[in-house]
């Protein structure tokens, strides 16, 4: 298994539960606030699993945290998805749903393949993946089909977000498959969703690339910098 | 401060599904009161655990499942709208429940059993 590929998976699932919970004690109402940092905490789990997996292959003495939180911006593998801003709920909501739907086929594949640990890790993260998708799922429909103003929302987050969803079909060299495989499921899913809260499917096809490669948006590294501050400012701190 | 309502006594306007004409823009807004029982274990029964707010009866159990059972709770969620509880009322407390303080004869503890009889 290509470590690369290892990092991509850890960092996406890092950055987007960083993001997540960003939310902590700010969401629209108590339920929600503790919806969403589950969320995080269970892909900041499954990010903590990629990461011990490519620090034993790498065999270098690095470790999840040092992977975590010792690696700049041009060396995170995360797609630009996961990165962006939180804006409203309802950018986070469908940044969750696009990255949820596609984990959910992607975790699906890696966990019938031969790495047994990396089948491990998804098939675990696969339950969790579910309910993450089915909680976005109608969270879109809820807002898309609410009222004026959540549907305006919802619009304004698909043109926000849609031009970053091409990026995660796109292979870049380390992938061990084509992610083109997972998007007609993916699709179909988005048409379902989208059909249900009467929100029209974008037929854009401009989409922006660079983050599985290291080229990142201006976000990510206000996300580092927040994230990792305490281990840059005090190595090795512990408590 | 949004009106916390206690079981039963929630209005009709406040519930799911109802579009609050109130003139109190902050109520409208308010979710209604879910009752969440969550069953611990296959052959227990539910048993109540608390409540929450959410727009609809999937919300509610989603956002059970989310509040009530992070850590290992349970296995199986029931809400209910709060505004469909009834409860007695503490007042009537004493005609209701006191007379039965001087009628220990209600309780099966006056029959001599054989001592082959076990599980009871």
């Amino acid at each position: 298994m290509h470590v690369e590929f290892l990092l991509h998976l850890a960092d996406s699932a890092l950055v987007l539960g960083h993001r997540n919970s960003e939310w902590c004690g700010h969401g629209p109402v108590l339920e929600q606030d503790i919806a969403i940092t589950n969320i995080s905490l269970d892909l900041i789990g499954q990010a903590r699993n990629f990461y011990q997996y490519a620090a034993v292959l790498r065999n270098d003495g690095s470790t999840e945290d040092s992977l975590a939180y010792l690696r700049d911006v041009r060396e995170f593998r995360n797609p630009l998805l996961v990165e962006q801003p939180n804006g409203d709920w309802a950018h986070t909501i469908l940044r969750q749903f696009f990255m949820s739907n596609f984990q959910y086929e992607l975790y699906r594949w890696l966990a019938a393949q031969e790495d047994e640990q990396l089948a491990a890790i998804c098939n675990k993260a696969l339950k969790e993946v579910t309910y993450h998708l089915r909680w976005s799922s109608e969270w879109v429909i809820r807002l898309g089909d609410g009222t004026e103003e959540s549907k305006q929302r919802m619009l304004r987050a698909i043109d926000d977000l849609w031009t970053f969803t091409g990026e995660l079909f796109t292979r870049v060299p380390y992938e061990p498959m084509d992610p083109a495989m997972f998007s007609n499921n993916y699709q179909q899913r988005i048409t379902e969703i989208f059909t249900e809260a009467t929100l029209p499917v974008p037929s854009d096809v401009y989409f922006q690339q660079g983050g599985k490669t290291g080229l990142h948006s201006e976000h990510l590294g206000f996300v580092l910098a927040e994230m990792q501050f305490m281990q840059r400012a005090y190595p090795g701190a512990s408590w | 401060m949004p009106r916390k309502f206690y079981y039963g006594d929630i209005p009709d306007a406040q519930g799911a599904g109802t579009n609050a004409t109130s003139t109190n823009t902050s109520n409208e807004k308010d979710w209604p009161l879910w009752e969440v029982f969550i069953r611990s274990k296959q052959g227990l029964d539910h048993k109540h655990v608390g409540s929450l707010h959410a727009a609809d009866a999937a919300m509610a159990i989603e956002n059970a499942r989310d509040v009530y059972t992070r850590r290992m709770e349970g296995i199986s969620i029931w809400v209910v709208e709060s505004k469909y509880v009834h409860a007695s009322n503490p007042d009537d407390a004493g005609a209701f429940y006191e007379p039965a303080n001087d009628k220990v004869y209600r309780h099966p503890t006056f029959y001599d059993l054989p001592d082959e009889l076990s599980h009871m």
